[in-house]
């Protein structure tokens, strides 16, 4: 059936949009850093994945293994060495968003001609997993539905945490107030880190994932980044679940404009979407009202 | 006005008068470094004029930009040139009225990315038009205005665009603007019509962007939505502005002699580190120069000022 072949696909595409979303959400949401490099590294956990498979053999899945805590590590390290001391100097939310954002367009950059100058600007990918599936009498290919599956396993293993540990109510008090959340004895700057960091390991999670399924290139961190803002600011800043629902809308949007219009219109049908629906609502879907 | 008023205004007027020689001395490839130098000096202070007293840092440069060079490409050679500018400028103050009106509720980041959003749209919905009824994705622009020609009429919008901001500056509008910037419940309070102050001073902004983009397209010959509508004229005409200091009308030409001068050298010696290095300059930026040139010249005047103050008053 076409329909849903197209409705299928546009769940998968909307479940991995959704995942490289929920890292910037927690980056922006608790460390109220916005990431404008979150797609290079994305692009920088691709080409790990790549070179891991290529080279040595190794799959994805292990890949997933190194590439996150890496990440973790890498992202922890940004946040106390670059982002605090514009954290600290900051007066208002408002000078800590410009401030963060060229920071960050500065660091995109230098990650990006990093990886120009290792990789080149050509277009890579390898083939893994890549046999065909049969689901409601739909064909999907393995690696596809394999990524989708682990991004949903992810994203539900984040939401338990956020919800059920010690830690992760700790995050959500510094998302929700950070200026009270000290008063509660929560170290504030130590939290914002590891939410970074967490952040990072989510965003490496999706770059591998991606690489399982998409040719790629050490330009292309921008896309992703701006596919990660629009589901982010669509969902409502800092809102997880809201970045669920915008990343599903976009990703079955994108489908049925390439199935029934036109595959050239599917990143303007994304915009129109995301535009409009700031218009009606103009802090997001789940969005709390004006900050 | 008194006497004292007059000097800005004349200091414009004089300044354009000693660059407007140059053309007549300089080679090919300091035109094109004076040319690229006086479009980002246009766009950058357009950019101040709306988001510097207001705070809402926009990203939607290149869509007007891009809006005016394609309205170059398809009217260039129908109507008479002269009358091109004039509609691009239309154009871009039209529909620079329907993006302000309909941007009126959002702030902070929601806004940087609704006008991000804004450019890709524009770019995308180019893109297919032009592959879909155009056939190609570029087309050319054979307009017969030499360097020269566009070095002079950039000139001439930089001082429009001088002049209109020191006249805005003083104007009620001006104090509105930056009473919005401040607190802009306040503001509205204050009895202050916050909407049609925003309007106001978002559509000048953009339609002085669409006319620039207009000059420019002949200087390409050949244009693609990529070229026209890319997103690094927007990050690079905020970085600018920044660098220099939105908060004064001169501030960010300020910042524009030394970027545009830093990027093109980057471009010509070091193209395959390019883009590390440019990085790396944004992050000096940012990290050594928060408040601009701008802060930093008035940081010096503190400090001279307090010297001076010290030998008047050897007791203290």
């Amino acid at each position: 059936m076409f329909l849903v072949d197209v409705i299928l696909s546009g769940l998968i595409l909307g479940g991995i949009y959704a995942l490289i979303a929920m890292g910037l959400s927690l980056q922006y949401g608790v460390a109220r850093i916005m990431n404008l490099a979150y797609g290079e590294f994305t692009i920088a956990a691709s080409f790990l994945a790549y070179v891991m498979f290529t080279v040595a053999g190794v799959s994805p899945i292990l890949a997933l293994a190194v590439a996150m805590p890496l990440s973790f590590a890498l992202n922890w390290a940004v946040y106390r060495v670059l982002m605090t001391p514009l954290v600290r100097r900051a007066k208002s939310p408002g000078a800590l968003e410009v401030d963060s954002i060229l920071a960050t367009f500065g660091l995109l950059f230098v990650v990006q001609g990093i990886l120009l100058m290792i990789f080149g600007g050509s277009y890579v990918s390898y083939s893994y997993l890549a046999v065909p599936v049969q689901i409601i009498g739909s064909t999907v290919a393995l690696n596809r539905l394999l990524a989708a599956g682990l991004a949903v396993a992810i994203a539900l293993a984040l939401t338990l945490f956020l919800m059920r540990t010690r830690i992760g109510t700790a995050i959500r008090a510094v998302s929700v107030n950070p200026a009270a959340a000290p008063l509660v004895g929560i170290d504030t700057t130590a939290y914002a880190a590891f939410a970074f960091g967490l952040g990072g390991a989510l965003v490496a999670a999706s770059g591998v994932l991606v690489s399982m399924f998409f040719t790629f290139n050490a330009a292309m961190g921008v896309v992703f980044t701006m596919k990660a803002l629009i589901v982010v600011i669509m969902g409502g800043v800092g809102n997880i679940f809201g970045a669920l629902v915008a990343g599903l809308i976009l990703g079955l949007a994108e489908a049925l404009t390439a199935a029934f219009l036109d595959g050239g219109l599917t990143l303007a049908v994304n915009f129109a979407l995301f535009l409009g629906i700031l218009l009606i609502r103009p802090t997001g879907l789940f969005g709390k009202a004006a900050r | 006005m008194n006497a004292k008023d007059w000097i800005v205004p004349l200091a414009i007027l004089a300044a354009a008068a000693v660059l407007a020689p140059l053309p007549l001395v300089a080679g090919s490839y300091w035109m094109a470094l004076l040319v690229n130098v006086l479009m980002y000096a246009v766009l950058a202070t357009a950019w101040a004029l709306f988001s510097g007293p207001t705070h809402y840092v926009s990203l939607a440069t290149a869509a007007f930009f891009g809006l005016g060079a394609y309205t170059m490409a398809f009217l260039g050679e129908k109507l008479p040139l002269a009358l091109v500018y004039p509609v691009a400028a239309l154009i871009g103050a039209v529909i620079a009225t329907i993006v302000g009106l309909s941007t009126l509720r959002l702030s902070g980041v929601y806004f940087v990315i609704f006008t991000f959003g804004l450019a890709e749209l524009v770019r995308q919905l180019v893109t297919w038009a032009e592959a879909k009824y155009g056939g190609t994705v570029g087309r050319f622009v054979f307009i017969d205005v030499t360097q020269q020609g566009i070095y002079w009429m950039l000139l001439g919008v930089l001082v429009l665009v001088l002049l209109t901001g020191f006249l805005i500056q003083r104007s009620r509008l001006g104090w509105a603007l930056k009473a919005i910037g401040e607190d802009e419940t306040v503001a509205r309070h204050a009895g202050i019509d916050t909407t049609v102050a925003k309007v106001a001073v978002f559509v000048i902004s953009a339609t002085f962007m669409t006319v620039v983009g207009a000059i420019m397209a002949p200087r390409w010959t050949y244009i693609d939505p990529s070229i026209a509508f890319n997103p690094i004229i927007s990050f690079q005409v905020l970085i600018m502005a920044l660098l220099g200091g939105a908060a004064r009308l001169y501030g960010p030409i300020l910042g524009v002699v030394p970027l545009a001068t830093l990027f093109e050298i980057l471009q010509a010696n070091f193209p395959n580190s390019f883009s590390i290095l440019l990085g790396l300059a944004f992050l000096v930026i940012v990290y050594f120069v928060p408040s601009g040139i701008v802060g930093l010249i008035d940081q010096g005047r503190d400090v001279l000022g307090r010297a001076g103050r010290r030998r008047a008053h050897p007791a203290e």
